[in-house]
Parts: C-alpha cells; structure tokens; sequence
C-alpha cells in the first residue's frame, strides 16, 4: 500500500493567488479526496515565484494541471470547474465508466 | 514636438524603406502566406539586433524547436548557440498539442506572460519575437478567451516598452488567418512570394505603419547566404553627385570624338549596335583602360564565359588576364535565365558592393527580355543606373539592336549620359562599321560618323573618306586613299595610316 501512495503525482501550476487558481485548487483537492485518496501529492507552483519552472513543463496558461505521474504527461488547463473533464483528463476514469 | 522614434532592424534595405526602422516599443505584424521568409526575416531582426546594436532579444517559437531553428539558420552565418551562451539571445520553443491538453473552466494565458516575461528579464530583453503566436488558436479551443488573451499580450509588450514582431499566416481574403491585424495595428509587414514565368521574386510591402512615412511600393528581397536583402526602388531623387573628372573610353579615337577626354566618370554609357558591330569589344576596352589606371573594373557578362572573354579579347591585343590575376577585373558570368530580374539586381549590387569597383560593365542587358518584360527590363535598369551614380560608378551597358527585338536602347537611352551606336554599313558587296554618339550630355562631342575597325592591334576609329563621290567606307576608302595618297590629319588615326600605306 506504500508504494500506492505515490502513485498519483499531480502539479498545479498557478500564478499568485486569483480566484481561477483558488477554484481551481480547491475543485482538484475536492476529486483527489474523492477518487484517490491516500494515493495522490498535489505539488502547487506559484509562477509569479519561480518563473523559471514555465519552460519546463510547457506552461502557457494558468491555471494548469500536470500529471506527472502516472506517465504519459498529462495538462488540463482552467478552473477544472468540470469533474468529468478532470477525471477523464487525468485518466481517473475511463469514459466507459461514465 | 515628439516624432515616433525607431528601432533599426539592421535588415539590408528594410530601414531604408521604413525610414530609420520598425516603431520603437511596439509590435509589428509581419505576414504571409507559408515560406514567404517570416520566420527568417524575424530571427534577423533579433540577431541583426544582438550582433549591431547590442539589443538582446528573445525569439518565442510556437512552431520549431530552438534546435531546428538553429540549424535552419546556420547556413546563414547566424551562430544562434554562441548568441545564446553570451545572452544575447534567448530561445523559447512553446510546444502547444491539442491531444495533450485537456480544457476546463476559465483560464488565462498568464503563463505565457510570465515565460515571455521571465525570458525578456533574464537578458534585458529589447526585441522580442513571437513566431507564430496563431499557432495558440490550433492548440485552444476557447476563442473568446483567447482573443481577449491576445489583446491583452499585445498591450502587454507595449507596456513592457520593447520592440515586437508577430508573425501571422496569411488567410483567405485577410492578412493573418486569425485577424492578427486587429491587434497589431501599428505597423504591418506584407510579405510575399510569386512566381511569374517560372521564375520566383519575393516581395515586401509596408501596408501600414502608423505616425510614420514609409515606401509604398512592393519591394523586391531575396533571401540568400547572407541572410535577407531587400531593395528599395530607386529614390528617383534627382540629386546626387556628380563628377566634372574624365575617364579614358580606352580607345584613343573614340576618346577623341569626346572632346579628346572620354568620359565623365561616374555616367552611365549605352553602346549598342546590331549583332557583331563590337560591342563587346568596345566594353573590353573600356574595362582594359580601367585596369591600366590600377583601378577596380566589375565586368558582368549574360552572353559569354569569362574565358571566352578573355580568348576573344586576346585577339585584339587585349590581355585582361593580368588584370584578373591582379584582382583588378572580376568576371560573373550568368545567363539572364537563371534568376528573376530582382534577383539579378539584387545579385549585382551585392558583388557590387563588395568588390567596390569604379567601372561596371553590362555585356549585353538585352538578353533580359528573356526573364522579364521591357518595362520590367527598364525598371531595373533605371534603378541599376541611378544606384551606380549614386555610388559614383562608370556604368557602361552594351544592348543589341536588331531590327526584330524591341528596342531596348531607346528605352534605356533617356536614363543614360551617353549613347554610343555602332551600325552596320553595306555598301559595294561588303560590311563596314559605322560609330558615331548620338548623345552625350554635358560635353562637346562629334558628330561624325567614322568608320570603326577592329584589328588584332585593338579598336580604332577613322574617318570616313568623303569625296565627291560621296561618303567612301571600307575597301573604297582604301583604294581612294591609296590612289591619292592621302594622309588626313587627325593625329588618332595616323598610325592606321600608316599601316594601310605599307
């Protein structure tokens, strides 16, 4: 079960703290607690502070969400105002699922 | 009062027409259809501006990679590694796949802002390139947001006060296929590139630029090893110049029929004549003389090889090999067909320019009409000369005259000093030469028509014979001037004399 734990690493990539972001965070806390629970790290990057990290995972817009692991990489931008979206998206829930 | 101030883009010709360059903290549009030259043309604009005058600039890719670019570009000189590690230069490749990203909710484009951002402050950042930013509307699916994304951008960059340009593909009936124009309004770059006749010619045209004059016409570049040239039209200012200094015609007899000076340096000479009259020879000539004055003589020939030039030459007792050797003679020899007659142009200023000569030499312009139309030919011949009298160089064009082609000379004579015509004279079952200068400005010249002969000792020019018979040429002039034994005075011709009475 340790190694379950890990299984989900998500990154928020935000930039300073607007309502977008804020909804944004609270929506993909909310899903995470929901479907992954115990499993998942939510790692949030203020881009306002570090800049630099933009480039790296090809950040143009914001808010976005990156699944880093499981692979492949993963982006959802926006609010993640849409549960199923997100889910799909992050490869939560197949659409068979649905 | 405060003028619009400019950036130059250190592009060849392109602040020429923009009158000192592109507005100063500001974006630019720049669009056309696909391989019209953009990218490259921006990617200049930000070396031109690292490299002359040390304005780091940052070149944001939404379509090749920083890789790509810089071996797209090597073969142009640009060393885009070497400008990066000294911070001149910063590459952002912004990767957009629609199959990657997923979209929910609001968002903005802030991310974009910081990057850009953070790129323009890690180098201090004047110029900036965003190429091509459209790519965003094939990666987002919100188009509202995205429009408002990019007004906001554009304010941005100007807020950020640096020097901008956007590349936009063209669309249907509209400059970019987004309707960049609606953002970039301050100055918009048309490029183009056409093909007419199986020869292609890019142009560039200035479709706006705000608070400022500019060209208007459609401008003639080329893209070759040294990055992009563009040609302004001539000035069609009327106010260079001009020299009062004499330059040999070197042929002592013709010098003679031009008040015994030859011609004006820096004027521009049309020597044309039916087929085989001699007009290379007279070129030959020219360009001899010139090298004997250990001056630079840029020969370009459409008909011949330089070897067979120099072969032909020879056999007047012309040697321009040793001027070749020297590095007083240039050859470039090229048939018209090769290139579009911009491209030519473009061609000849650029080797022109490096070679630095003080005589040109055209062997013969009329093989143009094969790539161009006459109006087209003229134009660019009407720029060619204007831009050598600008310079201060001898221009001298050789155009056959037949009774079949158009005549180019009539057209190209009004633009030109001096108009040398070489004919054909039949007459007693045989062919002879006739000279004489329909015009030559600002100077006493002859009105005479002599008699031109080419020997293996050069070119020379006697007098025709008149007697009471007429005007005698050729084997008649000979036998008159045998019978009589006369020797006429002209100190030019009395070595001719000579040799005629062994």
């Amino acid at each position: 079960m340790a190694k379950q734990e890990k299984k989900w690493e998500l990154r928020l990539y935000v930039a300073g703290k607007t309502p977008k972001s804020v909804t944004a965070l609270n929506n993909l806390k909310k899903y995470c607690e929901t479907h992954l629970r115990g499993q998942y790290k939510i790692e949030v990057i203020d881009l306002l502070k570090k800049p630099q990290l933009a480039e790296g995972d090809q950040i143009f817009a914001i808010p976005t969400l990156v699944r880093k692991v499981p692979e492949p990489i993963r982006k959802i931008i926006g609010d993640l105002s849409n549960e199923e979206k997100v889910l799909v998206g992050l490869n939560i829930r197949t659409l068979n699922e649905v | 009062m405060q003028v619009l101030s400019k950036t130059k883009t250190g592009i060849n010709g392109l602040d020429e027409i923009t009158m000192g360059g592109l507005p100063k903290g500001r974006p630019t549009l720049i669009c056309g259809g696909p391989g019209c030259g953009k990218t490259l043309m921006a990617l200049e604009f930000i070396v031109k501006g690292a490299t002359l005058y040390n304005e780091p600039g940052v070149f944001m890719a939404f379509e090749e990679k920083a890789g790509e670019l810089t071996t797209n570009v090597a073969s142009l000189g640009f060393d885009l590694d070497k400008l990066q590690k000294n911070k001149k230069l910063r590459i952002d490749h912004v990767h957009i796949d629609r199959t990657e990203v997923e979209e929910t909710g609001e968002y903005d484009l802030n991310g974009l802002f910081i990057r850009l951002d953070h790129a323009i402050n890690s180098i201090g950042a004047k110029r900036v390139v965003l190429d091509t930013i459209e790519n965003l509307f094939a990666g987002l699916t919100n188009q509202a947001i995205l429009r408002a994304e990019l007004r906001r951008l554009f304010q941005w960059l100007k807020d950020k006060g640096v020097t901008a340009i956007i590349t936009g593909e063209k669309g249907q009936g509209t400059l970019t296929r987004h309707g960049l124009e609606e953002y970039v309004s301050d100055c918009v770059i048309f490029l183009d590139h056409r093909i007419v006749n199986q020869v292609s010619t890019r142009r560039l045209k200035v479709i706006k630029y705000r608070g400022s004059l500019h060209g208007t016409n459609e401008y003639p570049f080329l893209i070759d090893e040294e990055g992009i040239t563009i040609l302004p039209v001539t000035s069609l200012k009327l106010d260079k110049n001009v020299s009062a200094k004499r330059i040999s015609t070197g042929i002592p007899s013709l010098d003679e029929m031009f008040g015994g000076k030859g011609f004006f340096k820096g004027s521009s000479i049309l020597v044309s004549g039916s087929a085989g009259t001699g007009k290379t020879s007279i070129a030959g000539s020219f360009a001899n003389a010139t090298c004997m004055r250990k001056e630079k003589c840029m020969f370009f020939a459409f008909e011949e090889s330089p070897q067979q030039i120099i072969r032909n030459m020879k056999s007047i007792g012309l040697d321009l090999n040793k001027h070749v050797k020297k590095g007083l003679l240039e050859f470039h020899s090229f048939r018209p067909g090769l290139y579009g007659l911009e491209m030519h142009l473009a061609r000849m200023y650029k080797l022109i320019k490096n070679f630095n000569p003080s005589v040109v030499v055209l062997d013969p312009v009329t093989n143009f009409v094969s790539v161009g139309l006459l109006t087209e030919v003229n134009a660019m011949l009407l720029r060619l000369i204007d831009g050598m009298q600008n310079a201060g160089i001898t221009l001298m064009l050789t155009a056959l005259n037949s009774g079949t082609t158009e005549h180019i000379d009539e057209n190209v004579s009004s633009l030109v000093d001096t108009w040398i015509l070489v004919r054909d004279i039949e007459c007693d079952g045989e062919r002879n030469r006739g000279i004489y200068i329909m015009k030559s400005r600002g100077m006493k010249h002859s009105n005479e028509v002599r008699e031109f002969i080419i020997s293996s000792r050069g070119l020379d020019l006697v007098d025709v014979y008149r007697s009471s018979e007429g005007v005698l040429i050729g084997a008649a002039r000979k036998a008159r001037q045998k019978q009589e034994g006369v020797r006429t005075g002209q100190n030019g011709n009395g070595q001719y004399r000579a040799r005629i009475k062994k």
